[in-house]
């Protein structure tokens, strides 16, 4: 069985700047693993490259066992269909509503009728439990909790099995940030997924995540939850043991 | 085949095989549809041979037992039904109906005068609002000529040379090819008369009163028209106008003054340029299509214009400047919302700017005639 995501000695260089020198990730099947990394150190690059926005100047990156890295554009459209990205922002298409936003990569991707077409990108909207007049509103009338839900709605249009999500919790209040956390979970579970997640909220890791990899020194180091709360580089426990951390050290993954 | 279909006494025994998937939807939607319900009192389903299941293959599914239960069927899974049906029912549950109710249908008569009414009041309401745009950029303007250091001379500097300097070489190449054009399309005509001396007067006249000004303020509109109407639109888009207003800063003051001065001072200077490569062109091309000496050119463009023909040109130059950059900004103030809001108020901006300008032009053309200038 291969790892459903695989990064080995990624490197990624702007000029002189060295983003990632060496990096090496691994995701198994059905977990939550998740990104930390400081402000900089090549979180979003790191994202980019593995959904083949960007190619790296050296290194592997495996979806499901097939090296991205060297594919052509088209083979990498057919890999695209596998996987459901949000972004931080959203992103969602300003011009089309919340239907049309879900309808969009299945129009591209799949050949469905248009009954089955409005019910699926229902069934979809509902299930990340947005309200049905939701289905026909743009984008710049949806509150930020519902952006971040129609955008997971689009995330989950072609059914994948590998979902990436950029900061889902930036820019909620905490009270919708913890129900998207058991959004998300209930999503894993029930669908089967599995999850990459780029996060800076402590919550949303304790709660979520499996596996968590720091990305610091431009390398990444990873270990289940409780593991690497107690590695000993300075900027890892720095994270895990701030004045922030301190107080959710309690609460673990997922009860 | 995503389906094996058995018959028995009882009915029917279907055996669910490969991958029910988004990416196979058709071929499984097609293979239910072809399965004959009408005559079974029971269907059984068995999904041991399944080897994937998502949710599109699952709700698939869930039309097709819905399908059967409703011709009269009895519908059973031989093992559990699979996890994602109940998940499907769950999610379910509540819509019966989804979507939004249809909007209320009025008779004929009354939409008739709706789609007359509505845009009328629209075009009310955005005329009102034009005028208020106009007034207030007019009011910032008044208050700041008090506080000289608030008319942000180094802002409109910028735009002097972004609409002005950087503009020289098409307007410069747009006013060449116009000469050109007046110069030979006169020419044909005229030679037949003997009257070529008179192509002088047509190319002199045809610039510097109406074309030179006329074209370069078309060419601005289009440039630097929508580049006001993108850039204050896409601020809009940012929240950055809300952001100045909340810091206590006018965005009238900051983002719509200064370029409404920096087009007023850079429009005049592009005109006189044009004017200028213009007459050249005329100069060019009589010496090498009439051979008429540049010196017999000269002497016939001072015969040709009275004092006031260049002033006739150059005066429209700063109104027209002030349409189009009061066009521009407002389209692009007006921006909310999103990305095609913002296209189609850069448009209604461009459009609307060259359409002003043809309209005072035309106007002018009416005050100087009843002026006999």
């Amino acid at each position: 069985m291969y790892p459903v995501l695989q990064v080995q000695g990624l490197v990624n260089r702007f000029g002189t700047q060295v983003v990632h020198d060496g990096l090496d990730m691994e995701v198994r099947e059905d977990e939550v693993f998740g990104i930390v990394g400081g402000s900089g150190a090549g979180k979003s690059v790191l994202l980019r490259t593995i959904l083949g926005l960007q190619r790296p100047l050296a290194g592997v990156v495996r979806i499901a066992g097939s090296d991205i890295t060297q594919m052509s554009d088209a083979q990498l459209r057919s890999v695209k269909a596998h996987y459901g990205v949000t972004f931080q922002q959203g992103a969602l298409y300003s011009a089309l509503t919340v239907l049309q936003n879900v309808q969009l990569p299945m129009i591209e991707h799949l050949e469905l009728g248009p009954t089955a077409l409005e019910e699926l990108a229902l069934l979809r909207i509902r299930l990340v439990g947005l309200p049905a007049d939701a289905a026909q509103k743009y984008p710049a009338e949806l509150s930020g909790g519902m952006v971040k839900r129609a955008a997971l709605a689009r995330a989950l249009a072609l059914d994948p099995s590998l979902l990436f999500l950029d900061e889902p919790t930036s820019g909620l209040d905490p009270v919708s940030a913890a129900e998207f956390d058991e959004l998300v979970l209930y999503l894993q579970k029930q669908l089967r997924l599995t999850i990459v997640m780029i996060t800076h909220d402590l919550d949303t890791i304790f709660r979520t995540c499996n596996r968590v990899g720091v990305i610091v020194d431009r390398r990444m180091e990873s270990d289940t939850l409780e593991g690497i709360v107690d590695h000993p580089h300075p900027w890892i426990r720095a994270y895990f043991h701030g004045a922030r951390a301190r107080a959710r050290l309690g609460a673990a993954h997922g009860t | 085949m995503s389906v094996e279909v058995r018959r028995t006494d009882q009915g029917l025994e279907l055996e669910l095989t490969g991958e029910w998937v988004a990416q196979r939807f058709t071929a499984i939607e097609s293979a239910l549809a072809a399965v004959d319900v009408a005559a079974a009192r029971q269907v059984s389903i068995a999904t041991r041979q399944l080897t994937a299941l998502d949710l599109s293959g699952a709700w698939a599914l869930r039309e097709f037992v819905s399908r059967a239960r409703a011709a009269g069927a009895a519908v059973t899974f031989r093992a559990t039904p699979p996890d994602q049906l109940r998940l499907l029912e769950e999610t379910l549950k509540e819509v019966s109906t989804t979507g939004v109710p249809p909007a209320e249908a009025a008779p004929d008569a009354e939409r008739a005068l709706a789609a007359i009414g509505r845009p009328a009041v629209r075009a009310g309401r955005d005329l009102m609002q034009g005028l208020a745009f106009i007034g207030r950029a007019s009011a910032t303007l008044l208050s700041s000529l008090a506080r000289p250091r608030r008319l942000r001379p180094i802002a409109i500097a910028r735009h002097v040379y972004d609409t002005g300097m950087t503009a020289m070489p098409i307007v410069a190449l747009i006013a060449f090819l116009i000469s050109v054009i007046i110069a030979y399309m006169s020419a044909r005509q005229l030679r037949g008369l003997g009257a070529e001396i008179y192509v002088v007067d047509l190319v002199t006249i045809g610039v510097l009163r109406e074309l030179g000004v006329l074209l370069t303020s078309i060419i601005v509109a289009g440039r630097s028209g929508s580049a006001f109407a993108a850039e204050l639109g896409s601020m809009q888009l940012n929240e950055e106008v809300d952001a100045l207003t909340a810091t206590g800063v006018d965005p009238f003051e900051l983002l719509v003054l200064p370029r409404v001065l920096g087009l007023t001072i850079a429009l005049p200077l592009l005109t006189v340029i044009a004017d200028l490569i213009g007459l050249t062109g005329g100069a060019l091309l009589c010496r090498y299509l009439l051979d008429m000496p540049l010196s017999q050119y000269a002497n016939r463009v001072i015969e040709a214009i009275s004092p006031s023909t260049f002033w006739v040109g150059v005066i429209k130059a700063p109104v027209f400047a002030l349409l189009i950059a009061l066009a521009g900004c407002y389209r692009g103030m007006q921006v909310r919302g999103s990305a095609r809001e913002l296209g189609r108020l850069v448009t209604v901006a461009v459009v609307q700017a060259i359409f002003f300008v043809i309209l005072a032009d035309a106007l002018f053309a009416v005050l100087f005639m009843e002026m006999d200038v």
